[in-house]
């Protein structure tokens, strides 16, 4: 209740209007998406760490699927014992999300029971479970990396009639689109098998460390727990790696500032042995490493490095340009390592009593077992499976423009899943017939209007949160997996009120405070904008950004926790972050001058 | 016969010392000795008191009267202990003690490694307790301080004050109460070179609102840090990690009062902040991190958390911030609790999070 005796609440979902010009939006999404007049009646958060975008139409399969497999997961796998799974609605392009918790203490014991023998058995069997994970999924990217689009040729080739096949291609043309989304499915299973289990880990290290030294910072017990060898820097390595072999080869001419990586790479090839190396080098450092996508994985505009080599030569021009001056660049793991570790023990040796020190040991243990899955899944799932995956759905475009229903590739995108398969049913059955698809006359309109959607919802400033204030957030899923509390929801509640305008407020992810030129970046494909000195204000923190971090003074995000991969980078490069702010990027404009006070967590607009 | 040092130098003292110089001069001793940037000064011993007292009360009048009182007879002690102060106030120091005050203080400003001034240099003229109840006496603070006291016979004449702040009539009701002997009561001095300060405060070697020991936390203003402690200002707190060194919190306070050097007499008065400074922060970061840095090496010297007051001087500002250490105290409010696990070992590791998981959500996360 607020002092009035009104209950507390945000803006209801039925309250919210359609944006002007993009009344249609339901029209991109499942029924199943839309907000019901009960939801009126919970608390809801937009999740603006996985979605900070309207939703195309067929990007919003990557809310879909990750809830079907992380809920099977919470709810039916492992049985977790005070929440069941996530609910998801969109509105005006945009994905909130619910937890239904468990309350009923009897309900909570029968889970538990249950709980602690299965992920018991996950926790004592963690390493080898991991590695047959890593085998599973390495299977599962092979698997989708193999996916065949019917080229659909005027004729069947003619093994189909020597070997007897009995099926034609065009039979294939949903068989392998099923498999892509089938594929994605099961990759998104994988990634949640081991998801809630390592997190928790996480969340019980943290929060004994925040009672035994309760001014600690979140980011200081991060240091802690993170490990140094982490296959999340493989592709910045790898980029250093060839920045250092070009320098050393007498390339660094070939990689000016604002270079073409075309053109410098049609050049290479003529420089002799030591630009032929330097290709097979790079080429050799592709594949896997460069199959890192630009975003996080949610959006099918999230191209790879591999598809938008601008993003890496970015950062290798600048490591060429820092090796020609004599840095090394490297990054200094077993300093980094001793640091970490005298950290621990420092902090180890504060605790008051010989069974803290126990506690201590058995859950930063706990942590650094679950270390390497909670830091390397992304690169399998988001990145590396994730991109494969939204390049096989662009072919099935290139097979729809060529059979002439789509005019370009990238519209498929507009088309949900369901759609999708409409649309191949059609051209298998023109294929078939000898006739003529009819898709084109049906679904151009259609795209052409929800391209404009998009435009016109982006302008849309989503609310944090809708729906009664809760009493108390519980649920163990928001806490660990969007680092949500009710710290989080008061501060989003008085913000929505009449908070102070110029300030933004966040977690305090990076220590320092500095002052400088905003730079708004909603999409990772705008990075080359950004200029050196400049103050990242980003949507999401995403590993990708990575290479931005050389160029900017501090970084500010909507939503992330303290273990965000940008949180982590920006302490590596000691500059100031203020992340999960719920709102920057909606009240900062590039060009503001901001200062950010990475002590406190708060953003303060200087004009 | 050994005849007993009158003086000492701050430097010589020593913990053990508590006995012939008073609290406070052998804490400031061990910290000197330690290395740490106490200012230069000496102690007057409790020596020289008796030496004094000898003098003027050669019968044993004054303890014998003051003995005799009533614990409830405030009339009478404020009487008794009256006469008392101004016969010890009025009287002049034996000469073998006053030259050797004047020498004292004649060599500080070589001790202090100050150029040969024109004037006299000026001092802190403070009183350090030998009793039990040297906590509660000095609790008050400034009664038995005597600030920017120059000139050989002002500090001897501020040295007699001292010695008879132990007949204030708080001091002397505290102890007809406590029924403690009056018979060699003794105090000594601590006389040391002046810190004139840009800003002073506190600093707790464990935070004093969580116990948080893994931090330093600092509270600092404008002026001497007398303003902190009697609490006429919020003053700035900066708080310092002791593992990773880092700033950790930096909470700016609007500061309105100070306290500043009296234009009169020897002493002390409140002003107002000039406004443009009430907003600014009194520390850089590098002197958070020297201020820090002086709390754990107090820390370490004692073993245990501590309470420092601290000064930084105006003028001419170095590289290296020029801290002076004032006083340190054990810490007391969380030592005294009970320590109790935040947690204990579990059969398995993962119990924990098992137990985590099981239990309903208690707000805390990352």
């Amino acid at each position: 209740m607020d002092p009035g005796g009104q209950p507390r609440s945000f803006q209801l979902p039925s309250a919210i209007e359609d944006v002007p010009g993009a009344e249609n939006w339901r029209s991109m999404y499942p029924y199943f998406t839309r907000f019901q007049p009960g939801d009126d009646e919970r608390f809801w958060f937009y999740n603006s760490m996985h979605f900070p975008e309207p939703m195309p139409a067929f990007d919003a399969i990557t809310a879909e699927i990750p809830y079907t497999a992380i809920g099977a997961n919470t709810t039916r796998v492992f049985v977790l014992p005070t929440t069941l799974g996530i609910e998801h609605r969109i509105v005006n392009g945009r994905v909130y999300i619910t937890a239904i918790p468990v309350t009923d203490p009897e309900e909570i014991g029968r889970r538990a029971a249950i709980f602690n023998e299965r992920a018991g058995y996950y926790y004592q069997n963690w390493d080898r479970l991991y590695e047959g994970w890593k085998a599973r999924i390495a299977d599962l990217i092979g698997q989708i990396e193999a996916v065949r689009v019917p080229p659909l040729d005027e004729f069947e080739d003619p093994r189909v009639v020597t070997e007897s096949t009995g099926v034609a291609q065009n039979h294939y043309v949903r068989e392998n689109f099923h498999r892509c989304i089938d594929l994605f499915s099961k990759m998104w299973h994988h990634h949640t098998e081991f998801l809630m289990l390592g997190y928790g880990a996480y969340v019980v290290f943290f929060e004994f460390c925040k009672s035994a030294f309760p001014e600690i910072s979140e980011q200081t017990v991060a240091r802690m727990v993170a490990g140094i060898d982490v296959i999340m820097y493989r592709p910045d390595d790898e980029l250093k790696r060839l920045a250092r072999l070009a320098v050393e080869s007498g390339l660094a001419d070939e990689f000016p500032e604002g270079c073409d990586p075309d053109a410098v790479l049609t050049r290479l090839a003529e420089r002799g042995e030591a630009g032929r190396e330097w290709l097979a080098a790079f080429d050799a450092a592709r594949h896997p490493w460069f199959h890192v996508s630009t975003g996080d994985g949610f959006y099918h505009h999230h191209l790879s490095w591999n598809e938008n080599l601008a993003v890496p030569f970015a950062a290798l021009t600048r490591y060429v340009r820092q090796v020609s001056a004599g840095e090394t660049l490297e990054r200094p793991t077993s300093k980094l390592l001793a640091e970490r570790d005298r950290i621990a023990a420092e902090y180890r040796a504060l605790l008051a009593t010989e069974e803290d020190r126990g506690a201590f040991d058995q859950m930063l243990g706990v942590c650094r077992l679950v270390f390497p899955y909670v830091e390397d899944h992304k690169f399998y799932c988001e990145h590396w499976f994730t991109t494969r995956f939204f390049q096989k759905i662009r072919a099935f475009g290139e097979l729809l423009v060529g059979r002439g229903v789509l005019e370009e590739a990238e519209d498929v995108f507009h088309l949900q899943h369901y759609e999708i398969d409409q649309a191949l049913a059609d051209v298998m059955l023109a294929w078939a017939s000898g006739g003529e698809p009819l898709g084109a006359a049906h679904l151009r309109p259609i795209i052409a209007e929800r391209k404009w959607m998009l435009e016109v919802l982006r302008s849309w400033s989503p609310p944090p949160a809708l729906g009664p204030v809760p009493e108390a957030l519980n649920d163990p899923a928001v806490q660990m997996l969007w680092g949500i509390t009710q710290d989080t929801i008061e501060s989003w509640y008085s913000q929505a009120g009449s908070g102070n305008e110029r300030e933004v407020r966040g977690y305090a992810a990076s220590s320092g405070i500095v002052e400088g030129t905003a730079r708004v970046l909603r999409d990772v494909n705008e990075i080359g904008q950004i200029r050196d000195g400049e103050i990242l204000v980003c949507p999401v923190t995403a590993p990708s950004w990575g290479p931005v971090f050389g160029k900017i003074k501090a970084a500010v995000s909507d939503i992330g926790g303290t273990m965000s991969h940008a949180a982590i980078v920006a302490r590596e490069y000691g500059m100031p972050a203020v992340v999960g702010t719920g709102q920057a990027t909606a009240r900062i404009r590039t060009g503001h001058r901001v200062r950010v006070d990475g002590d406190r967590g708060v953003v303060t607009i200087l004009d | 016969m050994i005849t007993p040092h009158l003086t000492r130098p701050l430097i010589c003292l020593r913990s053990d010392d508590r006995s012939s110089v008073g609290g406070k001069a052998a804490s400031l001793g061990e910290l000197a000795r330690a290395g740490l940037p106490v200012p230069a000064g000496f102690a007057v011993t409790t020596a020289a008191f008796g030496h004094a007292l000898q003098a003027i009360d050669p019968g044993g009048a004054i303890p014998r009267r003051v003995g005799g009182l009533p614990a409830d007879d405030g009339g009478a002690i404020a009487d008794v202990s009256a006469q008392a102060r101004s016969s010890i106030v009025d009287a002049p120091l034996p000469a073998r003690l006053r030259d050797e005050i004047a020498d004292a203080y004649r060599a500080l400003p070589h001790a202090a490694g100050l150029a040969a001034q024109a004037g006299d240099v000026p001092v802190a003229v403070r009183s350090s307790a030998t009793g039990e109840d040297s906590g509660s006496a000095s609790f008050a603070g400034l009664q038995d301080t005597y600030l920017w006291v120059a000139g050989a016979d002002a500090v001897a004449e501020h040295v007699r004050r001292c010695w008879a702040s132990l007949y204030s009539v708080e001091s002397v009701t505290y102890r007809r109460h406590q029924g403690v002997p009056e018979d060699g009561l003794a105090m000594g001095v601590v006389v040391q070179v002046m810190v004139d300060p840009r800003c002073a405060g506190v600093l707790f070697t464990r935070s004093p609102v969580t116990g948080d020991p893994s931090v330093i936390v600092v509270e600092a203003s404008w002026g001497l840090g007398s303003a902190v402690v009697s609490g006429v200002v919020t003053p700035d707190t900066y708080v310092v990690s002791k593992v990773t060194g880092e700033i950790v919190k930096r909470e700016v306070a609007t500061k309105l009062r100070h306290h500043q050097r009296s234009p009169s007499a020897p002493g002390v008065c409140t002003r107002d902040v000039p406004p443009a400074l009430r907003d600014v922060p009194c520390l850089q970061d590098g002197e958070i991190l020297a201020l820090a840095d002086l709390g754990r090496r107090v820390g370490d010297h004692y073993g245990t958390p501590q309470d420092v007051e601290w000064a930084i001087p105006g003028g001419g500002a170095g590289p290296q911030p020029q801290i002076a250490l004032l006083q340190s105290r054990p810490e007391t409010v969380w030592s005294r609790r009970a320590v109790r696990p935040a947690a204990a070992p579990t059969s398995r590791a993962f119990d924990h999070v098992l137990h985590r998981l099981s239990a309903p959500g208690r707000g805390a996360a990352p």
